[in-house]
């Protein structure tokens, strides 16, 4: 089972933070701390499993995470989880981002964090993986999207104050160095 | 086209984000949000009401709020409304927002459980699938009782999308791991294990995460679901690359389906029957024959996903191990990975050839790999990977490469990471132990051990150091000598400057004719020490001096002196002081023969488990201490015998016969013999008190019943303690009825949460104790908080309805600080609690012995002393009992004997006891005659243990 997915960029600031068991929030914000600790001070090319830390609990949980450019992607799992399987799972989150998206970088998770969730939510589901295949996964994105714009629409006409912002102006181009880049 | 649309979003989130990342400072960024908390708080109790789009803003921003850190107490009664719009957008924001930040004891359950009860029944698949992501999120007991029986029926039915599908798999299973009393599956057993057939991959994939659960708990009702696996496996693993299409992950067909197969098959034995085994043989030798060919792609994803297999597969080969030929191939494979060049596969291969190694058909194999793994050790430059390292050698260690794997570990420790240095002391201390040939190395080894790394020794190690040596004659000479060199060094650590007092001060003697280590010359570099120690360090160093007084009768004037000085007969320390007044006057008025008998030798220590070995399993939990042969045959648990308070600590060591309290032994103030004849029963908790902290301290659920043992005799006490925990009992007894109060007292200052306790009867007992009431949780459950530094109670009533011998199971669970901790006793309702006492003559207990003849009726036992001879002390015990002790019966009168009448439901049986200890052998003949043999067996042996 996949206790927690935590996100948080180069400097420990968390971007989106999924618990899939119960913590209190004071122990959230720890465990987000002490995850950030453990894993930043790891060089780039170590592997990519640790052993949980104290709060997460035990020696049957792992961290697996992987690092792209700005951010660290890092799942808390019990053993019975396969390592690799999970660091492919990572991949396939962050290339559906990427895909969804477009050059998927720290902004978007900023400025979007809602749609993060969603799509996460079409992978993992209370803690347990609920589909693999991209394609399908962007589907299903794709599905409430339209959901989403067909409801925009009608929103235009009654709400004055919330004309729609650009994503551009935003966020511009995005810098090489601050892509993802999940291939 | 991507996915996402943009230009959609919310103006106001984005504008306060941005204001966020505008921040200079932390202080302007609290500034901001409190301002937008007040803000959004207006808004909401304000009198105008929100339309959908403002609420779904707001608790966006509230969402985004959390995830910086702060604590949200609002907005949670909006979030519920955005539930019932018919909108998408604001249903899913409204549900996010729960998923996030409402736990399942929230209030607003019933409330939320009304919107997903109307989504569910929309046979809208999008509102379906966020109700049920909802549940799975959440997965409250409520949501359990609302929903347990609805989420089969959605996941089997026919009409039912793919995609809802595979919600209600996944919902279900959380429900089942929430509640599984709740989740009858009975009916849909087969169309669920069946769904591994279905032909829609995602769904196969949700649903084999929940059939595995299934299957672990059940796993006779779910055993087709072998076959179906294997086929399917057999189908993912033998298609051609493109066949599954969008399943495909970087050239490696369905991969993450094909690990959780191979993970469902570990939940069972090799299939029985020989197609289906040899077919899924077939698939096992195609996965390893894939591992050789060349890849399909440079790309790390496609070796990551094919090894992902591999490594299942693996993991089933050994799991099985009943495959020579497989497992042998698994090995050479995995020692291939040793040397790869991915630090992953490295660190995979090393874990998984650690439970190979285990395996009888390839532990040979694993061994030759052993350079490779020392040099990994040596070499690898992480940290996550040198463990795994350490573990193997662990794991590989056997009698023919201990001394290398020993010495490796010892030198690999100089340079060891903080972090592992503790748990690298214990196993190099177990190995030492476990695989010594001869004893002056062990004794090197742990000597150089406390060399190294000697702030990472624990008292376990250097006592068990010494209850070798003191139950070794042919090492103490050596041991003595080594220590002796030892402590030359300039600077050594004070665990050596202890093993050193202790071992000189028994065995000093025996290198005391060499002129260079003469009784002088070992007392010097003793106290020369001294001054640099902690007390407890100095209060051993007291004890070995008057040791040496008696050992070496020409250093008693130097000693005296030392002891006279100031700074030891004044020191503001109480146990300093007392020691050095007590032993400086001991030297001065014992006569030789008294002072030879008081300071005696140490006798054997009893050979039990090794402390160390305990101490390793509470630090990796149970199971995690993967030398199996080192466990047969002994009990599950630690008894840090004399490693404990009793160990080769100063105050057993002056008090070599503590066993028989005498005027002299007060004298020496010793610490273990003054409790033991004050409180008779404390003198069974030594060996208890230290075993309840290496138990359940960590979430393990192993039962512990050494605080059982205690109150055999005893009524009331502190049954169980922990850092956490303490647990005390008070009960009463009438005829066969009882009444047990239980007092759970939270040690910490952070509450326990969820704190449930569950009373079960084992087996035979179930059908005995009927009625174990627990009255008030059935009136009002157990409140399930308990506060830092609070205590509840909770009374059981109990009725004994036939006698019985096992003891009924309190299991309690409760979340500390998140962590789920889960602990089991043994409740201490034994069949002497309800004895009705019975006196009677010399003539009518002979009578009555005498009809009592029959060879089953009588149990006798011979044991050995464990605990004090003293006669108060057995008295208490007999009486503690729940017997009458009959005076003037027995015509020896060392002897005791005691009857009584054990009250049940069905019948009452008779008892006679007869205790007859033989001081000078320390040994105890128990006897007992019953008018059911069933319970002089159960007696014997319970009270076996008591003395």
């Amino acid at each position: 089972m996949i206790k927690a997915i935590l996100i948080f960029n180069n400097h420990g600031k968390p971007r989106l933070i999924r618990f899939y068991q119960y913590f209190t929030e004071d122990m959230q914000q720890q465990i987000i701390r002490e995850t950030f600790h453990l894993v930043s001070k790891r060089d780039d090319n170590v592997c990519n499993f640790l052993e949980g830390g104290s709060l997460i609990g035990g020696s049957d949980y792992k961290l697996i995470y992987r690092h792209y450019a700005t951010l660290y992607f890092v799942f808390c799992v019990d053993s019975s989880e396969s390592e690799l399987g999970i660091l492919d799972l990572i991949q396939v989150f962050v290339e559906t981002l990427d895909k969804c998206f477009e050059n998927v970088c720290e902004l978007d998770l900023i400025f979007h964090m809602d749609k993060v969730h969603y799509i996460l939510q079409e992978v993992v589901m209370g803690g347990m993986v609920l589909e693999t295949n991209m394609n399908e996964i962007v589907a299903q994105v794709e599905v409430q999207n339209r959901l989403e714009k067909s409801e925009v629409l009608n929103c235009l006409f009654c709400h004055v104050n919330s004309s729609p912002i650009n994503r551009e102006a935003t966020k511009p181009a995005v810098p090489d160095q601050h892509r993802l880049r999940p291939l | 086209m991507p996915a996402v649309s943009k230009g959609d979003g919310m103006r106001g989130l984005a504008v306060f984000i941005s204001d966020i990342r505008n921040c200079k400072s932390k202080e302007a960024e609290i500034k901001r949000i409190n301002k937008e908390l007040a803000n959004i708080r207006s808004k909401f109790k304000g009198d105008k009401a929100l339309d959908g789009y403002s609420k779904k803003k707001y608790v966006c921003k509230l969402l985004f709020i959390f995830l910086l850190g702060h604590d949200i107490d609002f907005g949670h009664m909006e979030a519920v409304n955005l539930l019932s719009s018919n909108k998408y957008t604001e249903k899913q924001i409204g549900y996010l927002f729960i998923s996030v930040l409402v736990n399942s004891n929230s209030e607003l359950i019933r409330l939320i459980n009304n919107a997903i009860k109307n989504d569910l029944s929309s046979r809208n698949p999008t509102f379906m699938c966020l109700a049920l992501h909802c549940i799975a999120n959440v997965g409250s007991r409520e949501m359990a009782e609302a929903f347990a029986s609805e989420i089969p029926r959605i996941l089997v039915a026919g009409d039912t999308m793919d995609s809802v599908k595979q919600s209600a798999a996944l919902c279900l299973l959380r429900l089942y791991k929430t509640s599984p009393d709740l989740v009858l599956m009975g009916e849909w057993t087969s169309r669920v294990v069946h769904l591994l057939n279905d032909q829609h991959m995602g769904v196969v994939t949700a649903a084999i995460s929940l059939i595995t659960c299934l299957s672990q708990k059940n796993p006779d009702e779910f055993k087709t679901c072998v076959s179906l696996a294997v086929s399917r496996l057999s189908r993912i693993v033998s298609s051609a690359s493109t066949d599954l299409q969008d399943y495909t992950y970087y050239f490696v067909p369905a991969p993450w389906l094909s690990c959780k197969l191979l993970r469902l098959l570990q939940c069972y034995p090799p299939p029985e029957d020989g197609a289906v085994k040899g077919r899924l043989v077939e698939c096992l030798e195609t996965i390893l024959n894939k591992a050789q060919e060349p890849p399909k792609s440079k790309k790390v994803q496609h070796s990551n996903a094919k090894n992902a297999i591999l490594f299942e597969a693996i993991s089933l080969i050994i799991h099985y191990d009943s495959e020579p030929n497989l497992l042998v191939r698994a090995c050479n494979q995995l020692g291939q990975f040793l040397q790869h060049r991915e630090t992953n596969l490295r660190y995979l291969a090393l874990e998984s050839m650690c439970t190979l190694a285990s395996s009888e058909f390839s532990h040979e194999a694993v061994k030759t790999h052993i350079e490779t793994v020392i040099n990994a050790l040596k070499t690898e430059r992480d940290v996550s990977v040198r463990q795994r390292a350490a573990d193997l050698l662990y794991a590989m260690c056997d009698r023919s490469n201990a001394k290398q794997i020993v010495a490796e570990m010892l030198s690999y420790l100089e340079t060891a990471d903080y972090s592992i240095r503790e748990e690298m002391v214990l196993k190099v201390a177990i190995l030492a132990e476990k695989y010594a040939v001869d004893y002056s190395w062990y004794v090197d080894t742990i000597l150089n051990l406390i060399r190294i790394a000697g702030d990472y020794v624990s008292e376990e190690v250097w006592y068990r150091v010494i209850q070798i040596v003191i139950n070794r004659d042919d090492v103490q000479g050596y041991a003595a000598k080594t220590v002796f060199e030892a402590l030359q060094a300039p600077a050594c650590h004070e665990n050596m400057v202890k093993v050193g007092g202790y071992i000189l001060g028994e065995f000093g003697n025996l290198i005391a004719g060499d002129p260079r280590s003469s009784p002088l010359v070992q007392f010097n570099l003793l106290h020369s020490k001294f001054h640099l120690c902690s007390v407890p360090t100095r209060a051993l160093l007291l004890s070995a001096y008057i040791k040496f007084i008696n050992l070496f009768p020409e250093t008693k004037a130097t000693i005296q002196e030392v002891l006279r000085c100031d700074s030891q007969i004044r020191n503001s320390d109480v146990e300093l002081q007392q020691r050095a007044v007590e032993y400086l006057k001991l030297s001065s008025i014992a006569s030789t023969d008294v002072l030879a008998t008081v300071l005696e030798e140490m006798p054997p220590f009893p050979e039990r488990e090794s402390s160390i070995l305990a101490k390793l399993k509470k630090k990796k939990g149970p199971g995690a201490v993967s030398v199996p042969d080192l466990e047969d045959g002994k009990r599950e648990g630690g008894e840090l015998n004399g490693g404990g308070e009793r160990g080769p600590d100063s105050a057993a060591m002056s008090a070599s016969n503590a066993s028989t309290p005498s005027p002299s032994a007060d004298l020496l103030g010793m610490r273990s013999a003054a409790p033991m004849s004050a409180a008779p029963t404390s003198a069974g908790s030594l060996l208890v008190d230290v075993f309840s902290e290496a138990g359940p301290a960590a979430p393990s659920a192993a039962v512990n019943d050494d605080g059982f043992l205690r109150f055999v005799c005893k009524n009331n006490g502190v049954l169980f303690e922990n850092q956490l925990l303490q647990i005390g009992i008070k009960s009463e007894y009438r005829q066969n009825l009882g009444r047990m109060y239980l007092f759970y007292g939270n040690k910490t200052s952070v509450q326990f949460a969820s704190f449930t306790t569950t009373v079960s009867c084992p087996g035979e007992l179930q059908s005995h104790i009927l009625s174990i009431l627990r009255l008030n949780v059935q009136t009002k459950p157990v409140e399930p908080v308990v506060e830092g530094g609070a205590q509840i109670q909770q009374v059981l009533n109990i009725e004994c309805l036939t006698d019985f011998s096992e003891a009924p199971l309190l299991n309690i669970k409760f979340r500390y600080g998140g962590a789920l901790q889960n602990l089991s006793l043994k409740l201490p309702v034994t069949i002497n609690k309800f004895f009705q006492p019975t006196e009677m003559t010399s003539h009518d207990f002979f009578q009555r012995w005498k009809q009592l003849s029959q060879p089953q009726q009588e149990a006798q036992k011979i044991f050995k002393a464990n605990h004090s001879m003293d006669t108060e002390v057995l008295k208490a015990k007999l009486l503690g009992l729940g017997t009458a002790l009959l005076d003037d019966v027995d015509p020896n009168p060392e002897n005791y004997v005691c009857a009584g009448v054990i009250q049940t439901k069905g019948q009452q049986v008779g008892c006679l006891l007869r205790l007859e200890p033989n001081g000078q052998a320390q040994m105890y003949r128990l006897t007992l005659r019953c008018s059911k043999d069933s319970v002089s067996l159960r007696l014997c042996e319970l009270l076996a243990q008591q003395f």
